[in-house]
């Protein structure tokens, strides 16, 4: 599905942060990536998510190479993969259920077409009382499930996870990798970056360890 | 689901295997990739009362961009301001030449032949003659000669009271209404007369109507002039209002971006936030300006005898702003409010490419 050769970044004029980068995330594949605090975790979910270019390297996400792929084509690329971020990066000026059906929105379909799938997803990640209020009176763990339920609104093929964890307390936590695995089962690959042992001790998976800008699988 | 599930009993299942019927169903068929199946979801059993009472919750979908920031407020008050003005200068724009239509009018509505007085001809006799010759052409309604007493009248603001027409060559008017302009041979008449009234000549106020005309030409010129500079400022001023919205809702974008947005779709979200208030600030401009107009009209029709309505009806009648006026102000409305869609439209897909 998402394959690296050789990937190499740097921001401007820079040292090289990430280097020699290669993997394949396969179909319905779980994996933590992990790391140090500034190891280039978040830089490689951006890199993952073509909100950045490689300054090296091959990149191919769905057979696309994205050194000469069409920035047109970008958008539809980024509704296969689902995202959540560690800061949630919800609007605040719109509802919880807006959040979630902005994905949808954003593809041209009708508030109609997709309402009856965001409530269910809503009560699914257990939003169901909250989905017509807005972000900042929601909690922590509530705005980290709103955001993985946006993430999943559209039914990515990959999911990518940035520190899903980082905001939350270890019942919630155990929660929300629950929530992960069962995506996985559905058949959604899985990509958490996360420096949290205590995660990485609940689920025997693949480990992508990056470490001084190079990345070590270990299957 | 329990607290203590664990994880290591998790058995991955291929895309779809436990996909609800419905699912299935609706998976895009021909794409060549396996859509993941959305979650099994604990399905309670949800009255159909209590589903349309949780979406009748729902409000109309939401802008995607924030409906009001400073930024916004400020932009509306200067689309606002200059929608007014672009509007005042329509309004005198139509005043002004209403007027010099009318001047005009009532100009090409009157000759004057003037008979000089000639040495050894009898001046009553060729004013009876250029009357008689006059009264035959087409287009001509009357023709009346000014008499001594309106003559002396004419003269006595320079001549003062007295006046002796005899012991002077003063020349002698005859003023002719013409009721249709167009029918009226006026060179064929300054012809005749010039031919068979001695001392006569014609006089078509051609020199007053050529300048009134440039006159309202210019002034129209001057407004057309003053009314794109104010469009070109407020052009401007839309182009660093949207930069300042875009960089004010960098995080809006990303997450449009990150979602799956395409630019042109991030540009028309920023074009319908633009275009509303546009409209908002021009309507209210449009407004302001024609409550302007009502008010100046009525200033104008009730205050007889004040020193500046005299001075304004002197000039302008009732300074009162015609149909076309009130459809310019329309027109200049919409205008803004296009112009501030397609300014903000083309500096958000800017933006967008820099950032890019």
């Amino acid at each position: 599905m998402i394959r690296f050769e050789n990937v190499g970044l740097r921001y401007g004029m820079g040292p090289e942060i990430l280097k020699d980068l290669s993997f394949h995330l396969e179909p319905q594949s779980f994996q933590f990536l992990t790391g140090p605090s500034g190891s280039g975790k978040t830089s490689l979910i951006r890199l993952l998510f073509m909100s950045l270019r490689q300054t090296r390297g091959l990149i191919q996400v769905f057979g696309h190479d994205l050194s000469t792929l069409d920035k047109q084509k970008l958008p539809m690329l980024r509704r296969r993969i689902g995202v959540v971020f560690q800061d949630f990066r919800l609007l605040d000026h719109l509802t919880t259920y807006e959040n979630v059906g902005l994905p949808l929105r954003v593809a041209g379909k009708e508030e109609s077409e997709y309402r009856s799938d965001v409530m269910e997803l809503l009560k699914w990640v257990g939003l169901g009382e909250r989905m017509h209020v807005m972000p900042p009176v929601l909690s922590g763990g509530e705005k980290q499930r709103a955001a993985i339920a946006r993430a999943l609104i559209t039914r990515p093929e990959v999911l990518l996870a940035d520190e899903p964890t980082g905001n939350v307390d270890p019942p919630l936590a155990r929660r929300l990798l629950r929530l992960f695995l069962e995506l996985n089962k559905l058949g959604t690959s899985v990509v958490i970056a996360t420096h949290d042992i205590a995660l990485l001790e609940q689920v025997d998976a693949r480990r992508l360890v990056l470490a001084d800008g190079r990345l070590s699988v270990f299957d | 689901m329990t607290e203590d599930t664990k994880p290591e009993t998790v058995q991955v299942q291929p895309p779809g295997g436990s996909k609800p019927g419905k699912r299935k169903a609706a998976a895009p068929k021909g794409r060549g990739r396996a859509k993941p199946a959305r979650p099994k979801k604990p399905r309670k059993k949800a009255t159909a009362a209590a589903r349309t009472g949780e979406e009748s919750k729902l409000r109309p979908a939401a802008a995607i961009v924030p409906p009001q920031s400073v930024t916004g407020r400020a932009l509306t008050l200067v689309v606002a301001i200059m929608s007014f003005l672009a509007c005042l200068t329509v309004g005198a724009v139509s005043v002004v030449w209403d007027a010099a239509d009318d001047w005009q009018n009532d100009l090409v509505r009157e000759v004057t032949i003037q008979i000089r007085p000639v040495d050894g001809i009898d001046t009553l006799r060729e004013i009876d003659k250029a009357i008689a010759l006059t009264q035959e052409f087409n287009g001509v309604e009357s023709v009346h000669a000014l008499s001594d007493e309106e003559t002396r009248s004419l003269l006595q603001p320079w001549l003062g009271d007295g006046l002796e027409l005899e012991a002077l060559p003063v020349p002698r008017l005859i003023q002719v209404n013409v009721n249709a302009p167009e029918a009226l041979d006026l060179e064929g008449l300054r012809l005749s007369l010039t031919e068979q009234v001695t001392g006569a000549s014609l006089d078509d106020h051609s020199i007053w109507t050529s300048r009134l005309s440039a006159m309202a030409g210019a002034v129209v010129v001057g407004g057309v002039g003053i009314m794109l500079l104010m469009l070109g400022s407020m052009v401007l001023s839309v182009v660093f209002a949207t930069q300042a919205a875009m960089a004010g809702n960098k995080d809006v974008v990303s997450v449009l971006h990150f979602v799956g947005a395409e630019d042109s779709f991030i540009a028309r979200e920023f074009q319908r936030h633009f275009l509303l208030l546009g409209l908002k600030g021009g309507i209210f401009g449009g407004v302001t300006a024609s409550v302007t107009f009502f008010l100046l009209d009525l200033f104008t029709r009730d205050a007889d005898g004040g020193a500046g309505s005299d001075q304004l009806s002197a000039l302008f009648g009732t300074v009162s702003v015609s149909l076309p006026g009130y459809l310019g102000v329309i027109g200049v409305v919409f205008l803004v409010a296009v112009l501030t869609a397609i300014t903000s439209g083309l500096a958000v897909k800017a933006h967008l490419r820099r950032v890019d």
